[in-house]
């Protein structure tokens, strides 16, 4: 029944988000809410935390959503989507519908890694039927590039400045996918927009799944990366390939990656075209690379591990 | 487009027009225009899946012109058109010119 997973077919379904919103020109997350209505076949009601996505998306009396949606406050947008989860529950008992509804939050990092981390952790341990995508930008763009447990180590923000005394961030940035895989949900997975066939996949699969689900989708934005506009996708493929944003799911505790990289390539490639990096790469900061370098081996290290002990695990 | 006073405006923020967005045109925020060279495309419908903006006409899964009136040149469907023979089927042109 689901739409065959190609682009020509998709291309056929409604646009349930819809041109003329306001996110900046060359942004990445309109492309993971276009991606994540494709996926599904089902009616879609959906939660939105406080954000760029929020604040451009549903200007005054203009809304860029075909879908049910709703804006609460910055740090509930899980909690939000779990009252009405639970009033749809209750309307079905009534009787009162009876579609099969799915349920999704979005979130930015700022509005899952940060503010919203209590309301989210909360309803993945009630237990909810719902799904919350974080599109991670690593900062807090919307109010203009403050730093956020998502920024990465060394990243230049406007309260991370680089500069003689910090070189940007000086903690690493916190690993969401796992620590919402802690919570034992029954599927927590890592997408990247650039890789659209796997995002869909994960996307419908996470709304056939019964329970809490999670996604965390890396989201390009070029204002805080200080990136070229048309450079979001190309980003989100280096940081797949250089293993800084491995494409991965935890399903039932299992870990599986998804995709692993022919040939690894350095966390330069992910690194060079970002502003927000650039004195990474000036004399006498060698350091500080080769600790972002360090930083992501270790990582993927321990994440081939883990996916290896599930393989041998089950045989 | 009319600018509307409070009165005039749904209590609660409740909008009850989805999709209302449309009225409201982005295309003017553009500095480069895509320009869309059809003997040159493949029909992958990467630019499609890409377009942050939805500013891409397809129809019966078959791309056709850009919708001006809401794409706002980011370039990056121009970017990752992998083109026929490698010439690109979306190049990038300033407004303008």
């Amino acid at each position: 029944m689901a739409t065959t997973l190609s682009l020509k077919e998709l291309s056929k379904k409604e646009d349930l988000f819809t041109h003329g919103h306001r996110m900046c020109s060359g942004c990445g997350a309109p492309i993971v809410v276009k991606q994540l209505l494709l996926a599904s076949d089902y009616p879609i009601i959906a939660s939105n935390a406080t954000g760029c996505l929020e604040v451009s998306s549903c200007i005054s009396e203009y809304t860029a959503w075909k879908i049910p949606w709703i804006h609460n406050a910055f740090e509930n947008a899980a909690a939000t989507i779990s009252g009405v989860e639970t009033m749809c529950r209750s309307l079905k008992k009534q009787g009162k519908i009876d579609k099969e509804i799915k349920f999704v939050a979005f979130g930015g990092d700022g509005g899952t890694y940060d503010i919203g981390f209590q309301s989210l952790s909360g309803a993945m341990e009630r237990g909810h039927e719902m799904l919350y995508i974080c599109y991670d930008n690593g900062a807090y763009m919307n109010t203009g590039i403050q730093r956020s447990s998502a920024t990465p180590l060394g990243a230049d923000t406007t309260t991370s400045p680089a500069g003689s005394v910090i070189k940007g961030k000086t903690q690493p940035r916190k690993n969401m996918t796992r620590i919402m895989a802690a919570h034992g949900i029954p599927y927590v997975a890592q997408a990247s927009p650039a890789h659209w066939r796997d995002a869909v996949t994960k996307f419908r699969k996470a709304l056939e799944i019964k329970g809490p689900k999670f996604i965390n989708v890396l989201a390009p934005c070029n204002r805080g990366w200080r990136s070229s506009t048309d450079d979001a996708i190309l980003l989100c493929r280096a940081a797949v390939d250089t293993c800084y944003w491995p494409l991965y799911e935890v399903e039932d505790g299992v870990t599986r990656i998804n995709s692993i990289p022919k040939e690894k390539k350095p966390v330069e490639e992910f690194l060079k075209p970002q502003g927000r990096f650039k004195h990474l790469f000036a004399p006498g900061n060698e350091w500080l690379l080769k600790l972002f370098q360090e930083e992501v081996d270790r990582e993927w290290e321990r994440l081939k591990k883990e996916a290896q002990e599930a393989v041998s695990d089950k045989s | 487009m009319k600018p509307k006073g409070w009165k005039d405006l749904p209590p609660g923020s409740v909008i009850t027009r989805p999709g209302s967005a449309t009225e409201f045109k982005t295309g003017s925020w553009r500095t480069f225009r895509p320009v869309w060279v059809p003997e040159n495309c493949i029909q992958c419908l990467f630019c499609w899946m890409y377009c942050p903006d939805m500013a891409i006409k397809v129809k019966d899964g078959k791309r056709e012109e850009f919708d001006y009136d809401y794409c706002k040149g980011c370039g990056i469907c121009a970017r990752e058109c992998p083109g026929k023979k490698g010439q690109k089927a979306i190049i990038m042109v300033e407004e303008g010119k």
